[in-house]
């Protein structure tokens, strides 16, 4: 199998995460061979990424400082829970709409195990309407193993976390009933949103709720942006759960997205200034539609 | 064992997804992992239905035994969900009012109440724009009146009442609109995003995989 960079064909915005979070966007091979040469590139940078993030987690282990930017939005959770705890009220966390599958509501539920500690510490009411039955069960368990860690296991109720229903705008629906209903001091949306990302935050708005959102969705951004009180936008959602943590070995993932961070924006105004000048056409091709 | 063996599972099951990306499905077996594997989510996700049958009839079920407030909301609700599913389940060589085909009952509510009642809450977005909108549109500051006058632009633009408007001006507007707004400015923002969450996700997966984040199956 012969490889030149002529034979790998671009790929999209993509490539850099891995294949389940965004597989649907590669393109096709049209390669016979058994190794797909046209996603070399990816493999490229996958191992290049996982090599920068082991050494910063290595580096986090051997007790190295780590800088990490404040995030205001993760650190209005804690004043969020607290809030909610002086006024007697809920807090209520929506790990997004989407499946366990998709890796938005995996750091959904992370973040879900985070806040269940600060709910389990201040004992606050904590209720989670899901749209899945993983989802149900992942979240049950993420805030059950919370409370118990906190030492508050008889605090915990298996109806925290509620599968409401399935449909889209049912489910919608029924937060949107909640929210009226009980009042909750805190609504914190962290996970995939769709449609339903504005009429959920302007719903929590107008009943008066400091609230908390977090997306990668670029299209529901500004929806969230208007009507919510903090917005952790793309990158910052999947940072909260080791953000929130302050675990140096977890904060080493974080140092390692940053430094590959700074290599591709190094190679995007590399690829603009070759581009401009019309020089070395092979090397557009590798990032042609990045 | 009870911590290790979970992160085991994870870590196999990225590795192997991950290397079978890599593979061409015609021409390999680990090339046809990833989507065996997507055929067992489904299977799974279908078998977890019924966690989530349980978890909404007890859940209701107690407001309504309890008779605590808005007991009559779950009342309906518990209502709906065996109303909807009995008579789906049932074999239409019973009677063609069962199963979920054309003219059943399952379809009659399905198209009459349902898709009626999701369509309303869809509609209502558009109410929920205006008063976002007038919100974030409110020249407070320099910054707010430049996304206020690009907001006007963008909407004329976008409409052809609007577009014949700002053609008034001149021709080339709608065009200036749409090349440094639209696939200029917005588009680089957008594509920063993109790569940054891309970027999160990946270092996630990678944390998962390694067994680093385990809160999303309870530990921390």
């Amino acid at each position: 199998m012969r490889l030149s960079t002529r034979s790998i064909r671009p790929i999209s915005a993509g490539f850099i995460a891995f294949p389940w979070v965004c597989g649907s966007v590669y393109a096709q091979s049209t390669d016979s061979s058994v190794f797909r040469s046209d996603r070399l590139n990816a493999l490229v940078l996958i191992l290049l990424f996982s090599i920068v993030v082991l050494v910063y987690t290595r580096w986090a282990r051997q007790g190295k400082p780590l800088f990490i930017r404040k995030i205001p939005g993760l650190d209005a959770v804690e004043e969020a829970v607290g809030r909610a705890t002086e006024m007697g009220r809920p807090v209520l966390y929506i790990p997004g709409i989407q499946e366990l599958d998709e890796i938005q509501t995996i750091a959904g539920v992370s973040i879900l195990g985070r806040v269940a500690r600060i709910t389990a510490q201040y004992e606050t009411p904590l209720v989670v309407p899901v749209r899945y039955p993983l989802v149900l069960a992942a979240g049950q368990e993420a805030v059950q193993q919370a409370y118990t860690e906190m030492g508050k296991r008889d605090a915990y109720q298996p109806d925290m976390v509620r599968y409401v229903a399935g449909e889209q705008f049912a489910f919608t629906a029924t937060v949107n009933g909640i929210m009226t209903r009980d009042h909750p001091a805190a609504n914190l949306f962290m996970g995939y949103f769709a449609a339903e990302a504005l009429l959920l935050a302007e719903t929590g708005n107008a009943a008066g709720s400091i609230q908390i959102a977090g997306t990668a969705q670029p299209e529901q951004l500004p929806f969230f942006i208007a009507s919510c009180d903090y917005t952790l936008m793309g990158e910052e959602l999947f940072a909260a759960s080791a953000y929130l943590s302050h675990e140096p070995l977890m904060l080493g993932g974080l140092k390692g997205q940053d430094f590959m961070k700074i290599i591709l924006v190094t190679v995007i105004l590399l690829g603009v200034i070759l581009a401009t000048l019309g020089w070395w056409p092979d090397f557009i091709s590798w990032f042609k539609e990045v | 064992m009870r911590r290790t063996v979970p992160v085991v599972i994870a870590f196999l099951s990225g590795f192997v997804m991950l290397v079978s990306f890599f593979f061409n499905p015609d021409r390999s077996i680990l090339g046809r992992i990833e989507s065996e594997v997507l055929s067992w989510v489904s299977i799974v996700a279908g078998f977890s239905m019924l966690l989530g049958v349980v978890s909404i009839v007890g859940v209701n079920w107690r407001v309504v035994r309890d008779r605590r407030e808005g007991w009559g909301y779950k009342a309906i609700t518990l209502v709906a969900v065996f109303v909807m599913a009995i008579p789906a389940m049932l074999p239409v060589s019973w009677s063609p009012l069962f199963g979920d085909g054309s003219g059943s009952i399952y379809d009659w509510l399905f198209q009459n109440l349902s898709a009626t009642m999701m369509g309303t809450m869809f509609a209502m977005l558009a109410f929920y724009i205006a008063s976002a909108a007038y919100r974030a549109f409110r020249a407070r500051n320099a910054e707010a009146t430049i996304l206020l006058l690009t907001a006007i632009l963008v909407m004329l633009w976008r409409i052809p009442m609007g577009e014949a408007f700002l053609r008034l001006f001149s021709d080339k507007l709608p065009d200036i609109i749409n090349t440094y707004v639209m696939n200029g400015v917005n588009l680089a923002v957008q594509r920063g995003i993109i790569i940054g969450a891309a970027l999160g996700a990946a270092s996630m997966s990678l944390r998962i995989m390694l067994g680093i984040e385990r809160t999303y199956m309870g530990r921390g």
